[in-house]
């Protein structure tokens, strides 16, 4: 086959929702462009992993830190499925951390902010997963299948994390003023990040036409933003907390929510690595990883040695 | 090793998630060995629920057809009716349950 009738034949495909798979042709440019977003997505939940870390050893209670260890365990689960996805095409997962570890990586904006206090944790759960939940249940459509089944599997996990997140916000809301207090100056901090979380504005999102051809997403940054605006306002409402966005306003025609400006520089200026906590960050990866070396070093040298054992074993027979 | 760089296998995982249900890919990890790979493997993939058993294996040791060989790969579904029980005529009166 030629090249152009390939490339004919995987455009039918996908006109035809059939899921590509590890093994079938594609074009060079949508197994790299799967490859840095899904490599991109697996980062995030690593990194994903440390803002609610720092929160597991002060919890409120035993009940809430189990639930926390629980969550940040499958935080850890969900980078893996995601490194096995990128590693069906091709990509060496070696190769993918150390990028991660030399900072040359991208990951979710939202993990370079601070947690400050438990309030944030509940925000984080409520707020951060959920606005993640919506991009990744758009994405349990996408036509790559190992991408589209790995998405499948996390939101079904992803649910409770946002419940636990409801829970905390809605103890914190019926508290004291102490407590509300705490809740107002979470949602304060994270809402504009998380409306960030989506992405730039269509009109300046560099990949979202190709992708959308190619159906690895299904709706546009800005669409996806919307979706998770009229799901959260209704649920400040019901916690009884402000939204902090003073422009905020409900279309009467559409019925949709509409936020004030965003502040895109904000954005930019952690993509460039200038957030408060980037190099924070990375450098607890770095530490995590490169002082988990001897546990990898341990787990391969035990291996080699039952390999020896049971090779003496058949001699011996 | 023989290279410089040391990387750990890639294992396939398959769970069975339910008494008399199959063994279902549910995705990879790198182990280096059956041993490790098999407690990942419960780790990262049977986190809920009360799996009956895992199965991982090399993926290297897979060896797969691909979708896009399945119309000449695999017969035509539709060209062997006589594998059907509706392809089979039966009077009326003959009950078979």
């Amino acid at each position: 086959m030629t090249e152009a009738s390939r490339q004919f034949d995987f455009e039918g495909r996908i006109a035809r929702d059939e899921k590509i798979e590890p093994n079938d042709w594609m074009p060079s440019r949508y197994r790299r462009q799967l490859v840095r977003m899904i490599s991109q997505h697996a980062h995030s939940e690593v990194v994903g992993m440390l803002p609610e870390g720092n929160w597991i050893t002060r919890a409120p209670s035993l009940r809430r830190k189990i639930s926390l260890l629980a969550k940040v365990q499958d935080e850890a689960g969900h980078g893996l499925y995601l490194y096995g996805a990128a590693e069906t095409l091709g990509a060496e997962r070696e190769d993918l951390i150390n990028r991660l570890l030399g900072g040359d990586a991208r990951y979710s904006s939202i993990f370079n902010y601070p947690s400050v206090t438990w309030g944030d944790v509940g925000v984080i759960g409520w707020l951060v997963d959920q606005a993640a939940m919506v991009n990744q249940t758009m994405l349990t459509k996408c036509s790559y299948g190992p991408y589209a089944r790995a998405m499948i599997q996390i939101c079904k996990e992803e649910n409770f994390h946002k419940r636990q997140g409801m829970e905390i916000m809605a103890v914190l809301s019926a508290g004291t003023s102490a407590q509300r207090a705490m809740a107002q100056d979470a949602l304060d901090r994270w809402w504009w990040p998380t409306l960030m979380m989506f992405g730039p504005p269509d009109e300046e999102s560099p990949h979202s036409s190709e992708l959308i051809g190619w159906k690895v997403k299904m709706k546009s940054n800005d669409e996806l933003r919307q979706w998770f605006v009229d799901l959260a306002v209704p649920q400040a409402e019901a916690l009884d907390l402000q939204i902090p966005d003073p422009e905020l306003v409900r279309d009467s025609k559409t019925g949709h929510w509409i936020s004030g400006p965003i502040n895109w520089d904000e954005f930019r200026s952690i993509l460039e690595g200038e957030g408060p906590c980037n190099r924070e960050r990375i450098e607890s990866r770095r530490e995590s990883h490169f002082g988990g070396a001897w546990v990898r070093e341990a787990a391969r040298a035990y291996e080699e040695k039952c390999r020896k054992k049971k090779a003496l074993e058949r001699e011996s027979l | 090793m023989t290279s410089g760089k040391v990387v750990d296998s890639l294992w396939e995982v398959f769970l069975q998630e339910k008494n008399n249900s199959g063994h279902v890919h549910v995705g990879s990890l790198r182990a280096s060995g059956s041993e490790e790979a098999l407690q990942a493997a419960r780790d990262v993939y049977a986190r809920r629920g009360s799996p009956i058993s895992i199965w991982v294996v090399l993926s290297e040791s897979i060896v797969a057809s691909t979708p896009a060989d399945a119309p000449s790969f695999f017969d035509p579904k539709d060209a062997k009716s006589f594998r059907y029980p509706n392809y089979y005529k039966v009077p009326r009166t003959l009950k078979d349950a």
